[in-house]
C-alpha cells in the first residue's frame, strides 16, 4: 500500500489533524470556563455549612478564583502542560500522583478488553457477513442487539450473578495493586474485562458485518463471482481489502467509546481506574480532580476519533491520491 | 393515517415484538398509581425478602415493595426523558432550521460550535457540569438536553435544507412571509416523518442516559424511585446472592431491546437492502 501520491495527502491530513488540536484547545477552554461561567458560587456551594467569609476567601485564593479569568486560565495551561494539575481538594495531595496510576490502570483495563474484542468482533463480523441470513447469523445478530440494548451495568451484574455469586470463580471487586504481576492481574479483571468486551464486541460485530455486506453488494464483486472465481479467493483478494477503511474507522470509533464505557465498569467493579476517580470526585465536588480528569478523558476521546479518521483517510485508495 | 398502517401491518415479527414490549413499559407509566399495591417510600416489610403473595417480586434494601418501585420508576423516568427530549428537539429543530434558512455566515458558526461541542464524550461533559452545578432536576433536564440538542441540530439542518429548495418555499418567500412563518408553516410539516423517527431514537437514548447518570449517584436522587438509582441502592445484595438489583437493571434492559428492534426495523427499511 504505497503512497503514490504524498502530496495529494497531506493538505487533508494536515487540515484534519489542525481541527482536532482546534478541538482540543477548545474544550480546555470549556473546561476551564465551565468552573467559572456555571451558576452557583462555587466557594459557597463546596464549603456548605462552614462557609464564612474568612473561609470562603480563603478557598477563593487556594483556587486562585481571584484573580483575571484569562490570567487564570493561562497559568492554569501551563501548569497542565507541565504535569502540576493542583491538588485534590478533598486530601490535599497533587492530583498528578492521583491520577497518573490510575490511568495506567484504566489504558490497561482498555488496553486488554481491545486486544480481546478486535479480533473476536472482526472475524464474527466477516462470517456474519459471508453467511448472511443463515441459522447462525441470526442468532448472532439477536446476541449482539441484545448485548448493546442493555446498560453496561445490567452485563455487569450479570456476570457477576453468574460467575461470582453462583460458581465463585471469579473476585467480583476488581482489586489491583503494583505487587500483583502480570497473571494475576489479568485474573482479577476478567469479570469488568469480559463485560467491556462483550458491549464493545456486539457494537463492533454488527457494524463490520454491515460494512462487509455492503462492500459484498457492489458490482465488482459480482464480477468476480460471475468470472468463477472461488469463494475464498474472492473474499480474500477482492472483498477484504475493500473492507479495511470501513472496517478500521470502525475499529478505532469503537476504541473510542471504549475510553467511556470504561467509567461505568469501573464504578460497578470497584476498579482503582480514572473513571472511578472521576465519578467520585464529581461527588464530592472535587473540582481540581474533576478538570484534570475530565480533560484527559477527553483528550483521549478525540486523539482517538481524529485516528479514526486519519486511518480511514490513509487506508481509503480514491482519498489518498485525490484529483 | 392509512399509510401509517400499511406500514405497521408490513413489520416483521421482530418490530412487532419490540412494539409490543415499549407500549407495556408505557402503560405501565401511566398506569402506575392505579396499580400499584403500594406507594413509592412505603415500608412495607424486611429488607431484601424474596418474591411472595405479599410483594409480588420482594422488597428493596430499605423493605419498599419493589414492585411498586419499578413502577413508580418507570413513570418518573419516562417522564423525565420525554421531558429532555421534547426540550432537545425544540431547541435543536429551531436552530437546525435556522441555520439552514438564514444560511451564511449563521450556519457556519452554529455548525462549528455544534461540531466541537459533539466532539465531547458526552458522559465525561455532564459528570464535570453536574459537578459543578448540582444534581438537581431542573440542571438534569438543561445539560441532557443541550446535549443531546447537537444531534437533533444536524438531523433538523439536514432535512431542512433538503426542504428549503422546494418550489412552495421560495413561493412562499416572494410572498413575503417572514422567516419564522416558513420555519412553522412550510418547512415544520414536511420534515415531520424523520424528525419522528429521530425522536424515538433519541427518546431511548435519553433514557439510557438518565439510567447511567442515577446509576453513578449523580441522575435522580432518591428516594424518588428510577430505575438507575434502583440498581445502584441494591447492588450490595448481589454479593450475597440475592439477585434484586436484576431486576430495575433489568427493566431497563427490556425497553432499550423493545426501542432497539423498533429503530432497527426503521433502519432496514431506510437503508433499502433487499435480502
Amino acid at each position: 500500500m504505497a503512497l503514490s501520491n504524498v502530496k495529494g495527502i497531506v493538505p487533508l491530513l494536515s487540515k484534519r489533524i489542525g481541527l482536532g488540536l482546534v478541538t482540543l484547545w477548545v474544550i480546555s477552554v470549556l473546561i476551564f470556563v465551565g468552573v467559572e461561567a456555571l451558576p452557583g458560587d462555587l466557594a459557597e456551594a463546596v464549603l456548605g455549612q462552614s462557609a464564612t467569609p474568612e473561609t470562603v476567601e480563603a478557598f477563593r485564593k487556594e483556587l486562585k478564583l481571584d484573580m483575571a479569568p484569562h490570567v487564570r486560565y493561562f497559568a492554569w495551561l501551563g501548569a497542565f502542560v507541565r504535569g502540576d494539575f493542583g491538588n485534590s481538594l478533598a486530601n490535599k495531595r497533587p492530583v498528578a500522583d492521583l491520577i497518573s496510576w490510575r490511568f495506567a490502570n484504566s489504558l490497561f483495563l482498555a488496553g486488554v478488553t481491545a486486544m480481546i474484542a478486535v479480533p473476536v468482533a472482526v472475524l464474527l463480523g466477516i462470517l456474519a457477513a459471508l453467511y448472511r441470513n443463515t441459522l447462525f447469523d441470526r442468532l448472532i445478530s439477536i446476541a449482539t442487539l441484545s448485548t448493546i440494548s442493555f446498560p453496561e451495568f445490567f452485563v455487569a451484574y450479570i456476570l457477576i450473578a453468574l460467575l461470582s455469586v453462583q460458581v465463585a470463580i471469579f473476585p467480583s471487586i476488581a482489586n489491583i495493586n503494583e505487587q500483583m504481576n502480570f497473571w494475576q492481574k489479568l485474573y482479577a479483571i476478567f469479570l469488568p474485562c469480559l463485560t467491556l468486551a462483550m458491549v464493545v464486541t456486539a457494537h463492533m460485530m454488527r457494524q463490520t458485518r454491515a460494512a462487509i455486506i455492503n462492500i459484498l453488494s457492489s458490482p465488482f464483486i459480482e464480477m468476480a463471482n460471475l468470472k468463477g472465481l472461488r469463494r475464498l479467493r474472492v473474499v480474500v483478494r477482492h472483498a477484504f481489502p475493500n473492507a479495511l477503511s470501513p472496517v478500521i474507522n470502525v475499529i478505532a470509533l469503537n476504541l473510542a467509546y471504549l475510553v467511556v464505557g470504561v467509567v461505568i465498569v469501573e464504578v460497578v467493579f470497584v476498579y482503582p481506574g480514572l473513571g472511578q476517580l472521576l465519578v467520585d470526585s464529581v461527588s464530592k465536588r472535587d473540582i481540581p480532580v474533576v478538570q484534570a480528569s475530565g480533560l484527559i478523558f477527553a483528550a483521549t476521546y478525540v486523539l482517538l476519533n481524529l485516528l479514526a479518521d486519519v486511518l480511514s483517510i490513509v487506508s481509503n485508495p480514491r482519498l489518498r491520491n485525490p484529483r | 393515517m392509512t399509510a401509517v398502517l400499511k406500514l405497521l401491518r408490513s413489520a416483521p415479527f421482530s418490530a412487532r415484538l419490540g412494539m409490543g414490549m415499549v407500549l407495556l413499559t408505557l402503560l405501565a407509566a401511566l398506569l402506575a398509581p392505579v396499580i400499584a399495591p403500594y406507594s413509592e417510600t412505603e415500608v412495607a416489610g424486611d429488607v431484601w425478602l424474596p418474591a411472595s403473595g405479599e410483594h409480588l417480586i420482594g422488597t428493596d434494601n430499605l423493605g419498599r415493595d419493589l414492585f411498586s418501585r419499578l413502577l413508580y420508576g418507570a413513570r418518573n423516568t419516562i417522564a423525565i426523558a420525554f421531558l429532555i427530549t421534547g426540550l432537545s428537539f425544540v431547541v435543536g429543530i429551531i436552530w437546525g432550521f435556522l441555520a439552514a434558512t438564514v444560511g451564511g455566515w449563521m450556519d457556519q458558526l452554529l455548525s462549528r460550535c455544534v461540531d466541537i461541542l459533539m466532539a465531547f464524550p458526552t458522559l465525561i461533559f455532564a459528570l464535570m457540569v453536574l459537578s459543578v452545578v448540582g444534581t438537581s432536576i431542573p440542571a438534569l433536564v438543561i445539560v441532557i438536553a443541550l446535549l443531546d440538542s447537537t444531534r437533533v441540530y444536524r438531523l433538523s439542518r439536514a432535512v431542512a435544507m433538503d426542504i428549503e429548495v422546494m418550489e412552495y418555499v421560495e413561493a412562499a418567500r416572494l410572498r413575503g412571509e417572514g422567516l419564522w412563518w416558513l420555519m412553522r408553516h412550510e418547512i415544520l410539516p414536511n420534515a415531520m416523518p424523520p424528525l419522528v423517527a429521530e425522536f424515538g431514537l433519541r427518546f431511548c437514548f435519553v433514557f439510557l442516559f438518565i439510567a447511567a447518570l442515577s446509576f453513578l449517584g449523580l441522575g435522580i436522587q432518591p428516594p424518588t424511585a428510577d430505575w438507575g438509582s434502583m440498581v445502584r441502592e441494591n447492588s450490595g445484595a448481589i454479593t450475597f446472592g440475592i439477585y434484586t438489583p436484576l431486576w430495575p437493571a433489568g427493566a431497563i434492559a427490556f425497553l432499550t431491546v423493545g426501542v432497539n428492534l423498533i429503530v432497527d426495523w426503521f433502519l432496514h427499511i431506510a437503508s433499502g437492502l433487499q435480502d
